[in-house]
């Protein structure tokens, strides 16, 4: 299943995503996903599809720890963020909440064209320009996390820490 | 081999050894949220079915960001938390007692401590030999719950600083002078950790301002060795018992080295609307500004409001810029009132408002109108950043923003003192 590419620049930040004037929207998760990358993209929030991809440049995520940026990315239907590098916060709080956070070079991945992900084969597919693009494994905690759909759900399987 | 003082710390707390690369299972000493994240934190904490913590005692709730609150869901949230952690007896600290990482280290962190926090800025506790660090809401509650967290153990890059900072330049010309030179994620994933004998010669206050910002370059934790500094700033806060030498061995790993001559230095503003977008004050020529905000966990101690009182002692500020000043601490504001700091920065034209975030990070206390530029002591300058998206933000130093306020451009405060 395809969806389309929503490409950004390098140094996306957390205030970008989640901007501080919507502070006390925090406790409200639906309402502030409206608002989600509205200072880096206007039309991001109301036309993004279920199973679409953020594509960025380097640095995504940078800035607050405010894991609301990722939830609210989530909750607008996002299959995974591939970008060229992550701020380290970000990254983490995605795989956290089972939000694949894929690192690959993202120059030839055009705004509007059609990915699928193999996340198991490592590859993201770009249809638009028929092209396979491959990226290195998660650490064995983050895959292990993420295939449980997140820390919450990995916890209360296991009960503690273990990888 | 020897170790950095990252793994030195990491591995006090591990069963296994903790050498940068690998990742470890970590026990933490202190675990803290606050108005901002809390909610998402009790929320994560009930999904996880845990119905309480792993000792209240080494958990800590701040309200601080929305202070006072300015709208009902703010109250809503910020009642929720004074439940939560009076029905578990966890530590709170109520609006007003000051920004979380200000209150943290007059209060809680000390040399070889582990912290986790729902905060980026966690990292400042690094200069008391904390490894201290922000996590995300889910990674706190996990903390919060189990009393442990796992991490991948940081390389380090060290930063030698020689010489001695000429009169006008600060630790937050520094630390803004090095992120330029790194970039915004030129330390991510990585421990920065700083010496030299401009390090040993700075008072906790500027240490401070060095650790804060080391999560602009990306970075894990901003470490220093504690030494007889450390100790004087906790014997005067009554925890001299917290103290404990804690240096990186000599034939410790870095995985770079930079020395820098503080000598050469200037004071250093950072330009929108990037934190490494940082200039030498001497090259940037006229910028006008409509609003100068001293605050945050970075720049709004004692001794940051001392310095703005003591540019702006007996003069008026421009009569085109607002002046805000929100100090660091509900501590650092009775003692600016009771020494005369504050009556001068009245005097000057100021505002002073509660102790708190402020207007660091755009939800209240000095939003600037369309298209203004605002001058802030803090530490993002990111569009929206300050609450508006087509305002333009600039950082710098207390006195920097306080010759700044006096002329109503960003001016070198070596012309106005
Ligand atoms: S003062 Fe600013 S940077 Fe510091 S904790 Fe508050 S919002 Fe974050």
């Amino acid at each position: 299943m395809s969806g389309r590419a929503w490409k950004f620049g390098d140094g996306i930040s957390t205030d970008n995503i989640a901007p501080g004037r919507y502070f006390h929207l925090r406790s409200n998760l639906p309402e502030l996903s409206k608002h989600c990358l509205e200072d880096a993209r206007q039309d991001f929030a109301s036309d993004v599809t279920a199973g679409d991809f953020v594509v960025a440049g380097k640095n995504f995520g940078l800035g607050s720890s405010r894991e609301h940026a990722p939830i609210i990315i989530k909750m607008r239907g996002i299959r995974a963020i591939i970008a060229k590098s992550f701020a380290r916060i970000f990254f983490r709080n995605c795989i956290n909440i089972g939000l694949p956070a894929v690192i690959l070079d993202t120059d030839e991945i055009k705004d509007g064209d059609r990915l699928e992900i193999d996340l198991s084969g490592g590859k993201v597919i770009d249809h638009s320009i028929k092209k396979d693009m491959k990226f290195p494994p998660l650490p064995v905690e983050m895959t292990s996390i993420l295939k449980e759909g997140g820390l919450i759900p990995f916890v209360k399987k296991y009960g503690d820490l273990r990888f | 081999m020897g170790k950095t003082l990252a793994e030195k710390i990491v591995s006090t707390h591990t069963e296994t050894p903790a050498i940068a690369g690998e990742s470890v299972i970590t026990k933490v000493d202190y675990v803290f949220t606050h108005d901002a994240s809390g909610p998402l934190v009790v929320n994560q904490l009930k999904e996880l079915g845990s119905d309480k913590v792993f000792d209240p005692k080494r958990v800590i709730v701040f309200i601080d960001h929305a202070v006072p609150s300015p709208r009902r869901e703010n109250s809503n949230d910020q009642k929720l938390l004074k439940i939560w952690a009076d029905s578990l007896g966890i530590n709170f600290h109520g609006p007003g007692t000051g920004i979380c990482h200000q209150v943290l280290v007059e209060r809680y962190a000390s040399p070889n401590t582990l912290i986790v926090g729902t905060d980026s800025h966690s990292v400042m506790a690094g200069a008391l030999a904390s490894f201290a660090t922000g996590m995300g809401a889910t990674d706190v509650a996990v903390s919060m719950s189990l009393g442990k967290t796992w991490i991948r153990v940081p390389e380090t890059l060290r930063f030698v600083l020689n010489g001695t900072l000429p009169s006008g330049v600060y630790a937050k010309d520094v630390i803004l002078y090095i992120i330029g030179l790194l970039g915004g994620d030129g330390a991510t994933y990585k421990a920065m950790e700083f010496s030299g004998s401009v390090v040993d010669k700075m008072e906790m206050h500027e240490r401070l301002t060095l650790s804060n910002m080391v999560v602009e370059a990306g970075a894990k934790v901003g470490l220093i060795a504690s030494d007889s500094n450390t100790r004087r700033y906790l014997e005067t806060r009554g925890r001299e018992e917290s103290f404990l030498e804690i240096q990186p061995d000599s034939d410790a790993h870095y995985e770079n080295t930079f020395e820098i001559t503080a000598t050469d230095l200037s004071p250093m503003v950072s330009f929108p609307h990037s934190v490494d977008n940082v200039r030498r004050i001497e090259e940037i020529g006229e910028v006008t500004i409509n609003e100068v905000f001293v605050g945050s966990c970075t720049n709004a101690r004692l001794e940051d409001l001392q310095i703005v009182a003591s540019i702006l002692n007996g003069r008026q500020i421009d009569s085109n810029v607002r002046l805000i000043v929100t100090p660091a601490s509900g501590e650092t504001y009775a003692t600016a009132v009771k020494d005369g700091t504050i009556s001068t920065l009245l005097d000057a034209g100021a505002v002073v408002t509660p102790s708190g975030c402020g207007a660091c990070f755009g939800a209240l206390g000095g939003i600037p109108a369309d298209n203004e530029a605002i001058f802030t002591t803090t530490n993002r300058n990111f569009v929206g950043r300050t609450g508006n998206p087509s305002a333009s933000t600039y950082l710098g130093s207390p006195a920097t923003a306080a010759a700044t306020a006096l002329r109503g451009m960003i001016s070198d405060p070596r012309e106005v003192v």
